[in-house]
């Protein structure tokens, strides 16, 4: 080995020493390292600013949250040592666990607690729904506060342990006071790694050391809950856009772990005896239509594409092999998720093009220009769209594909005007569980009528049905409600799904509690080698 | 003395144009920075008041006065998308492109001149034939295609290079330099066909001037005739070397793409993605400015090639 | 464009003897080999792309996901791409993309720096800000000015062209400005001028039949160039919109696969490689059938 290596060095340059050009002298830097190829680049270090699962994954790693879901998806308190309410439900104390610091050492308080509490209550959709129920927070001592809702809300621990979209991270007062209008650019939290700012290379790389200040819960990790004591000194987050590149260098032991294989590299890594692949998490695609616009501002003509969408085509287009994907999944709520239901499902379960002509017909579409936006620089978003476009023509629909990066498409989809005036009427996107798996988690299902979604989709009924289900008195009520609400969402079409696949991760063999990875996020507390 | 601070004054209108067109070009962009940077969820009032707080609602030429003033006091902005100042950005990225592009042109001038000069030595020979070809051959072959073909050879059929990335000279200059080789092979080839093209035209006329000749006539040898000849034929050259350091610039950004290295040419192709304006337009002002600053050294130089040259 | 020397081994060969026959034709063909090479293989090229509807074996843009990455079969000579398109009906398109792009670029970066190159050669005036502006758009690297333009317009194969026009203008300005100056001080249109022609038509008489043939060559190797950048700005995912099936689109879209589908970038770069191969050959047997003495200077 030292041997080619050499070799190689000689016939390049003729003479380097042999010592420098070992793989040691490459790699390590002091101490127990993990280095992971992240899913995306890391461009905003506020959490509580955009729901980008890559700026989430940064918030898990420098703050910690008051609740957290555990494997099971139960909540569990984390930074809370007690908590206590009311028989009525409204009113709350929760403790915070003695000892929590930030890691400038300063210690976790109440107001701490409430100021973030209170930013996030402006930001995410359980945030906004505990403030519809009248919630109100105050200071007992530094470690206690208690809160108090007008109305009784039965699901505060699953807003509190929200996993996705926006977690309630806990943030320093000084922090979460900030105004909301633009991203927090510093991090300071009591989570269990620091961010090393001097070290980060956006577009490149981030670097994250172990929180010396972190107190960890005595009960072993499961889901976010538990310990998140890390076995390791530093975590490197490498960006690498390049699969070839990304998936050569885990072959080459350059790195250990890849946060999200890109399907096309499943098999021949599955082939590498030295790589393990695994499945991590499932995920959603979806179809967003313009319910301003003609021609699916006619439910009819929504109706129509859901009719003639093939989910295992739009999957395959994306990359994902047969056994990443399912050949169709009958919920908005994720398959195999608490909240899995087939309500309503039964008549969209096979792509019907004739059926889909029938509606499209019904709908009076005139042959409007049907405005896709197909972004370009991700790979699975462009075989989406592409084969949006595809389902369009086929039932005869008149298809204008506009081409752009995916910065362009969040730009252009906030626009309201009409489709040939520089707005649009379809586009793809993907969501991972936590933000698919409810009336209320899932973002395209969420917002009321008059709300600021992209495609603004109003359904007086859906909208009735949501406020039902988040006051169900108890699970069976919450079942039936959930159901109902399914089954109109089925008929009114606020988006589409088009499939439910896994994503796959892939780690060296010598990095051990792979299996302890949950919900498609790299806990790396959960890792060590 | 009066003719460096003469060519000096000089470099100022083209950097000024420079600064307008770089300037103006990016604002006329219809990608909402604000909007892109807010999010997914955002609502509209978000955006807009992100917009304000980038100062993104301001008229252009205000913008622009703001932008030039900064400028003077070294001062490049903030990134819009991650709010590190721009200077910072480049700091973290300098380092690779400027490995890539001083090696390159290493590579280049020890290869390139020889190889020339030899083939105008030798005109009409198979090694001045293969010479062209290889010349014509590099013009013609697209960069990143030429860099796959490397990268499938030299790094995944036999692993003796790293497929990507750039490991820092800190860290070793071997394992420094085995990161760059590829992409500095990748990077070389076309300025090496330039080079030598240009070698080889400028030396063959020089070969058939009469006071060569007469030194070949007077029993010279061989090398002395040729550095007799290099050294006339230097000024046209350092000229295309000059000239072709745009081209080398350009070509960065292509091999890091294609190598996935961290550098400014990597940085510039990212920013345009994201419409982040303060980074594309540092990078396009200040490759503009090395390539001018570039020539004007080389320009300043001539007298020391040609003493000839009068200023 | 790049300075390039050109007379390859035939400048400097001895001259042919002449004991044998050969036809006129055969002698002038022999004189200019490159020439006949590059017009042949372009010509080649051409043919596939006019004709592209006829040859090509399926829709270039038909996708079929369920078919996707397929090796060059009887049915995808090429193979199919990570859509399931046809890689061969794509890249016979593509070469339509690249030849438009070429001739367009050539010709209109040619017309323009004509027009801009003559006023600042005879209209004192002009020439130090025509100048200015050229050397300020030259000193900005071409490919990462037109890289800039193409984020700020949409992407289209007509706002590609023009982000290629850009940075290649200054070059023909340059060029024609030069000869422009030398032509100035000739005696012919010190005559004409004298006699008190007007300067268009001094200008269209007896300067621009004097720059037909170093023009000529110039917008050759424009044409190679404005290709390769195409093909470059479409690779990095800022050029023709992806839609449209182009060679430079083409490897964007395989690049991601390199390891496991080569097949992908590797025929649409093998032809862009010939196509640009030839337009230089073409380059540098027009330089030296019509003029060797410009090896220096193009």
């Amino acid at each position: 080995m030292m041997k080619r290596r050499t070799l190689a060095a000689l016939a390049a340059f003729g003479a380097f020493t042999l010592g420098t050009l070992s793989p040691q002298a490459m790699a390590q830097a002091p101490g127990k390292t993990l280095r992971m190829v992240a899913h995306a680049d890391l461009k905003i270090i506020d959490p509580t600013f955009t729901t980008a699962y890559i700026s989430r994954n940064f918030g898990y790693m420098v703050y910690d949250t008051l609740f957290s879901q555990d494997a099971s998806g139960k909540p569990q308190p984390q930074m809370v040592e007690k908590y206590s309410q009311s028989d009525d439900h409204k009113q709350w104390t929760f403790t915070l666990r003695p000892g929590l610091k930030f890691s400038d050492d300063s210690a976790v308080t109440s107001a701490d607690a409430i100021a973030s509490l209170q930013r996030w209550t402006s930001r995410d959709s359980f945030g906004r729904a505990m403030v519809a129920g009248g919630v109100e927070w105050k200071a007992v001592d530094p470690r206690t506060f208690t809160m108090t809702l007008a109305q009784p809300f039965s699901m505060v621990l699953d807003a509190l342990a929200k996993p996705s979209g926006y977690p309630a991270f806990v943030l320093p007062e000084r922090l979460a006071k900030l105004p909301t209008t633009s991203p927090i650019n510093e991090s300071l939290g009591s989570g269990p790694f620091i961010f090393k700012r001097d070290e980060w290379v956006p577009g490149n790389k981030a670097v994250f050391v172990r929180n010396p200040q972190y107190v960890p819960r005595t009960e072993a990790p499961s889901g976010l809950a538990g310990s998140k004591a890390s076995k390791f000194d530093r975590v490197e987050w490498l960006y690498l856009p390049d699969s070839n590149s990304s998936v050569a260098a885990l072959q080459r032991g350059e790195v250990d772990y890849i946060e999200s294989v890109p399907p096309d590299y499943i098999a021949p890594l599955r082939a590498n005896k030295d790589i393990k692949v695994g499945s991590g998490g499932s995920f959603q695609a979806f179809l967003v239509l313009n319910h301003l616009h003609p021609p699916f501002n006619n439910i009819k003509a929504r109706q129509a594409f859901q009719a003639a969408v093939n989910q295992e085509k739009f999957l395959a287009a994306m990359g994902y092999p047969p056994d990443m994907r399912m050949a169709y999944c009958h919920t908005f709520f994720i398959c195999g998720s608490p909240n899995d239901t087939a309500a309503g499902s039964q008549a969209w379960a096979k792509p019907d093009l004739a059926k889909a002509k029938a509606l499209l017909a019904e709908s009076g579409y005139k042959g409007e220009k049907v405005v896709i936006l197909v972004p370009t620089d991700i790979t699975y978003h462009n075989g989406s769209a592409l084969m949006a476009a595809q389902t369009l023509r086929s039932i005869g629909m008149n298809v204008d594909t506009q081409s752009m990066d995916w910065a362009s498409v969040t730009a252009r989809r906030a626009k309201k005007e009409a489709p040939s005036a520089g707005g649009w009427n379809v586009y793809v996107t993907v969501a991972g569980e936590f933000d698919a798996n409810s009336p209320v988690t899932n973002a395209y299902l969420s917002p009321a009528c008059g709300n600021s979604l992209p495609g603004w989709p109003c359904d007086k009924q859906l909208d009735e049905l949501r406020t039902a289900w988040l006051q169900s008195a108890n699970a069976t009520e919450r079942k039936q409600r959930l159901d109902a609400f399914q089954a109109r969402a089925f008929e009114a079409v606020p988006y589409i799904n088009a499939g439910q696949y896994s994503m796959a991760y892939a780690a060296r063999t010598n990095i051990k509690g792979l299996d302890k990875l949950w919900g498609g996020m790299p806990l790396v507390w959960m890792l060590d080698k | 003395m009066g003719y460096i601070l003469r060519r000096l004054v000089a470099t100022l209108p083209v950097m000024a144009v420079v600064a307008i067109v770089v300037f103006l070009l990016i604002h006329l962009s219809p990608g909402d920075p604000a909007a892109l940077i807010a999010g997914d969820l955002a609502t509209e009032e978000d955006i807009r008041n992100l917009r304000e707080t980038l100062g993104l609602n301001q008229p252009i030429w205000q913008q622009f006065m703001i932008w030039i003033g900064k400028l003077a006091t070294g001062d490049l902005g903030t990134s819009i998308f991650t709010q590190v100042p721009v200077t910072t950005l480049l700091g973290q990225r300098i380092e690779p492109t400027l490995s890539i592009a001083l090696v390159t042109m290493l590579i280049t001038v020890v290869l390139a001149i020889p190889l020339g000069t030899l083939a105008a030595y030798r005109a009409g020979s198979l090694i001045d034939r293969l010479v062209m070809i290889f010349a014509v051959l590099a013009f013609s072959v697209p960069a990143f295609l030429v860099g796959y073909l490397l990268i499938y050879g030299f790094a995944i059929r036999l692993p003796w290079f790293p497929v990507q990335g750039y490991v820092g000279f800190s860290e070793g200059a071997g394992p420094w330099l085995r990161s760059i080789v590829l992409p500095c092979v990748n990077l070389a080839l076309v300025y090496i066909a330039l080079i030598t093209r240009m070698t080889r035209a400028t030396v063959l006329e020089v070969l058939h001037e009469d006071y060569i000749r007469t030194a070949r006539a007077k029993g010279l040898g061989v090398l002395s005739v040729l550095l007799h000849a290099l050294r006339n034929a230097a000024v046209p050259i350092a000229t295309t070397v000059g000239m072709g350091i745009a081209l080398l610039i350009g070509g960065v950004v292509v091999t890091e793409t294609v190598f996935a290295i961290p550098g400014a040419g990597r940085l510039v192709v990212d920013s345009v993605q994201r419409h982040d304006y303060p980074v594309i337009q540092s990078v396009l002002l200040l490759s503009a400015g090395v390539y001018v600053i570039i020539n004007l050294l080389i320009d300043l130089s001539y007298r020391l090639f040609d003493p000839r040259i009068q200023y | 464009m790049m300075p390039s020397s050109a007379p390859s081994a035939l400048k400097n060969a001895p001259p042919g003897d002449g004991t044998v026959f050969v036809p006129p034709r055969w002698r002038w063909a022999r004189k200019h080999p490159t020439l006949i090479l590059g017009a042949v293989l372009l010509l080649v090229v051409a043919f596939v792309a006019l004709a592209a509807p006829w040859i090509a074996t399926h829709d270039p843009q038909d996708i079929d996901p369920l078919a996707r990455m397929q090796l060059p079969s009887s049915e995808h000579w090429f193979g199919t791409d990570a859509l399931g398109r046809d890689v061969f009906s794509r890249t016979v398109w593509g070469g339509r993309v690249s030849l438009i792009v070429g001739i367009s670029v050539a010709s209109v970066s040619a017309l323009l720096g004509v027009v801009l190159g003559l006023l600042a050669g005879f209209v004192r005036r002009l020439d130090g800000i025509v100048m200015r502006i050229m050397d300020g758009l030259m000193a900005i690297p071409g490919i990462l000015l037109a890289i800039a333009l193409m984020a700020v317009i949409r992407a289209s194969l007509t706002t590609v062209i023009v982000a290629i026009i850009v940075p290649e203008v200054p070059r023909v300005v340059r060029l024609v400005r030069s000869l422009a100056l030398t032509l100035r001080e000739q005696l012919f249109v010190e005559a004409a001028h004298a006699v008190g022609t007007r300067l268009p038509t001094i200008l269209l008489r007896h300067v621009l039949p004097n720059m037909v043939a170093p023009l000529v060559v110039q917008a050759t190797f424009i044409a190679a160039s404005a290709v390769l950048l195409e093909a470059a700005l479409s690779f990095l995912g800022v050029g023709v919109p992806p839609t449209t099936p182009s060679w430079g689109n083409m490897m964007a879209e395989g690049r991601n696969f390199v390891a496991v589908a080569f097949h992908i970038i590797l025929y649409p770069g093998v032809l862009l490689a010939v196509t640009v191969l030839a337009i230089n050959l073409l380059g540098d047997g027009l330089r030296d059938a019509l003029d060797p003495r410009l090896a220096r200077q193009l």
